[in-house]
């Protein structure tokens, strides 16, 4: 309890600023899931402030991954679920639009629970966003994959090797290079999907601070199920269960003094 | 208890390398029975004339293998240029595009078309594909041909050869994690270029094999190809002539003209370059897959 006070301290300045910035990047309104007659999110309304970091959290199978989705319309891949309602990214609604999905995709960049790297090089692997963007400047991607691999802490440990298959890395390692790929292409969005869920401390560790940093630049969205990370990194807080957003807002006060039963069970049973 | 347990693993352990034994000596029992058979002829020919020559004349002795040889081929070459694109595009839309419901109806049609008897595969080509090759195709390109052809057989054996193919490509392409094509699409890739890039790419040694078996399988293919071929010594490379494929050859005559000397052993040899192309497509393509691995 005794990290929650101390990052509750440090945070009350920063939440007044979200409140009264009010800039949100993304508006879902009015979401539902269906898959058959399984209701899987139940009219989700939600923000999400702009370069912060704003953390998902809430019993598994409550449907954290399938929001993730519906935000990077990959929603589209699984023929089986029904999706309505509204998602505004700066006032277009995604969801509800045909115009130019894979660029639309590229302003969100994904990291799932685990990587999956191309079945490419690990060159190309960073490489393959930019080349699909147009980008055909050898210089200009051999500069942005050193880059990109610098910022996850990688590229020492690969830069005599980049040629090689990206599958004969370390989890670890795999995690941070889909981390780099997906920075490549300028997001402006980053969905994190319990992305340090297989690492070791340390990578996740190096995965976290990494978050921290990219808020300049980023908006993130993070799913995770571990309480003290998300105690260290929210900038803001949303409390999901069973398909429905249960609570919403800063750290302090959903941490310190939930509303709700459900999210205080949540709580407790969490540390 | 535990004596018996350690009873169970012995026998068990028995009964799996002896099976093995049994599967991997069975071919070697066959390639060496054959050879033993067909050495007669080496007495009076050489193994390159045997291969190599065109000229076919068994009352005077003569044995070239060669239009046999390259008939099958011819055949299976054809065969494989109408299967690889047909089975790759639907193994693709079946798995990565289609609804789960086309897959549960497109399930048991291909297992239907897999389980078919070759022989009514003949029985349809008699009565489709050579009278549309000689009524339309041939006159299309110019040309006249009895519908009994290298191209019918083609036909025949590549419609056979669909269900099989497309059958190991799907299994194939299932193996792909959706995570992956979810990671591929996030990066801004299309539908299309997800497939290209991590399906197909992802997948070369699955593929090659998939087309390899099916190309060993039409290899040696016999009934339905039998029955619209042809069966005429031919090595004109025209595909709207007959062509006598090596299996068919055995079928039509084993067992016949024993009056003939040296056509018992004649037919042993064309079992035993059955068993070696075969062989050799084999591990040919082992190879071919051992290479992709490594990239
Ligand atoms: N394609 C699908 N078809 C049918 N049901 C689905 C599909 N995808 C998700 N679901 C269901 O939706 C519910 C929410 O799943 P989701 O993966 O979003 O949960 P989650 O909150 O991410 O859980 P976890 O924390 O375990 O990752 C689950 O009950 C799941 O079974
Ligand atoms: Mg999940």
């Amino acid at each position: 309890m005794e990290l929650i006070e101390t990052k509750t301290n440090n945070k009350v300045l920063a939440s007044k600023q979200i409140v009264s910035e009010a800039s949100s990047i993304l508006r879902v309104k009015d979401l539902n899931v269906f898959a058959g007659h399984h209701h899987i999110l139940k009219n989700v309304e939600l923000e999400i402030p702009r370069n912060k970091i704003t953390v998902l959290i809430g019993p598994s199978g409550c449907g954290k991954t399938t929001l993730l989705k519906c935000i990077n319309k990959l929603t589209d891949l699984y023929k089986e679920l029904k999706v309505s309602g509204s998602i505004f990214i700066d006032k277009d609604d995604i969801l509800n639009t045909d115009t130019n999905i894979p660029a639309l995709r590229q302003k969100m960049g994904l990291l799932s629970q685990r990587p999956y790297p191309l079945p490419v090089s690990i060159y190309k692997n960073v490489a393959y966003g930019l080349k699909l963007k147009g980008v055909r400047d050898k210089k200009l991607i051999d500069f942005s994959v050193e880059k990109h691999l610098r910022e996850v802490g990688l590229w020492e440990e690969v830069k005599n090797r980049l040629n090689s298959p990206a599958t004969r890395l370390s989890i670890g390692q795999q995690q941070r290079l889909c981390l780099a790929r997906g920075l490549a292409v300028k997001p402006s969005i980053i969905l994190a999907d319990e992305p340090t869920s297989s690492l070791d401390p340390i990578s996740s560790k190096i995965i976290e601070n990494l978050f921290k940093d990219l808020t300049k630049h980023y908006t993130i969205i993070l799913v995770t199920h571990v309480l003290r990370q998300a105690i260290r990194l929210a900038d803001h807080v949303i409390f999901m269960n069973d398909g429905e957003i249960i609570e919403q807002g800063s750290p302090e006060i959903l941490f310190k003094s939930p509303k709700t039963e459900q999210l205080r069970a949540y709580l407790v049973d969490g540390n | 208890m535990q004596i018996r347990r350690i009873f169970l693993d012995k026998v068990n352990g028995f009964w799996m390398v002896f099976s093995m034994i049994t599967i991997l000596i069975i071919p070697f029992i066959i390639g060496v029975g054959l050879y033993l058979k067909a050495a007669p002829l080496f007495e009076n020919q050489s193994l390159l004339k045997l291969i190599f020559s065109s000229s076919w004349a068994p009352s005077t002795g003569e044995f070239g293998f060669w239009p046999f040889i390259t008939g099958s081929l011819y055949v299976t070459l054809l065969s494989f240029l109408f299967t690889a694109p047909v089975c790759l595009f639907a193994a693709i839309y079946l798995t990565q595009f289609s609804s789960p419901g086309l897959i549960r109806v497109m399930h048991p049609v291909i297992d239907v078309l897999a389980g078919l008897p070759s022989v009514i595969y003949g029985v349809w080509g008699i009565l489709v594909i050579v009278p549309f090759v000689s009524d339309y195709a041939a006159p299309f390109f110019g040309t006249s041909s009895s519908g009994y052809s290298v191209l019918s057989g083609g036909i025949v054996l590549a419609v056979m050869c669909i269900p099989y193919t497309l059958n190991m490509l799907i299994e194939v392409f299932n193996t792909v994690p959706n995570g992956l094509k979810e990671a591929s699409l996030s990066l801004g890739a299309t539908m299309w270029e997800s497939v290209k890039h991590v399906v197909i790419r992802g997948n070369y040694p699955g593929i090659i094999s998939a087309y390899g078996l099916g190309i060993a399988k039409a290899f040696g293919e016999t009934i339905a190809v039998m029955m619209v071929v042809g069966n005429m010594v031919n090595t004109s490379g025209n595909p709207f002539e007959a062509a006598y494929p090596l299996p068919a050859l055995i079928a039509n005559n084993y067992g016949e003209m024993l009056s003939i000397p040296m056509y018992n052993a004649a037919l042993m040899f064309a079992a035993f370059l059955l068993f070696i192309i075969i062989l050799m497509i084999n591990l040919f393509f082992r190879y071919l897959i051992h290479k992709t691995k490594r990239q």
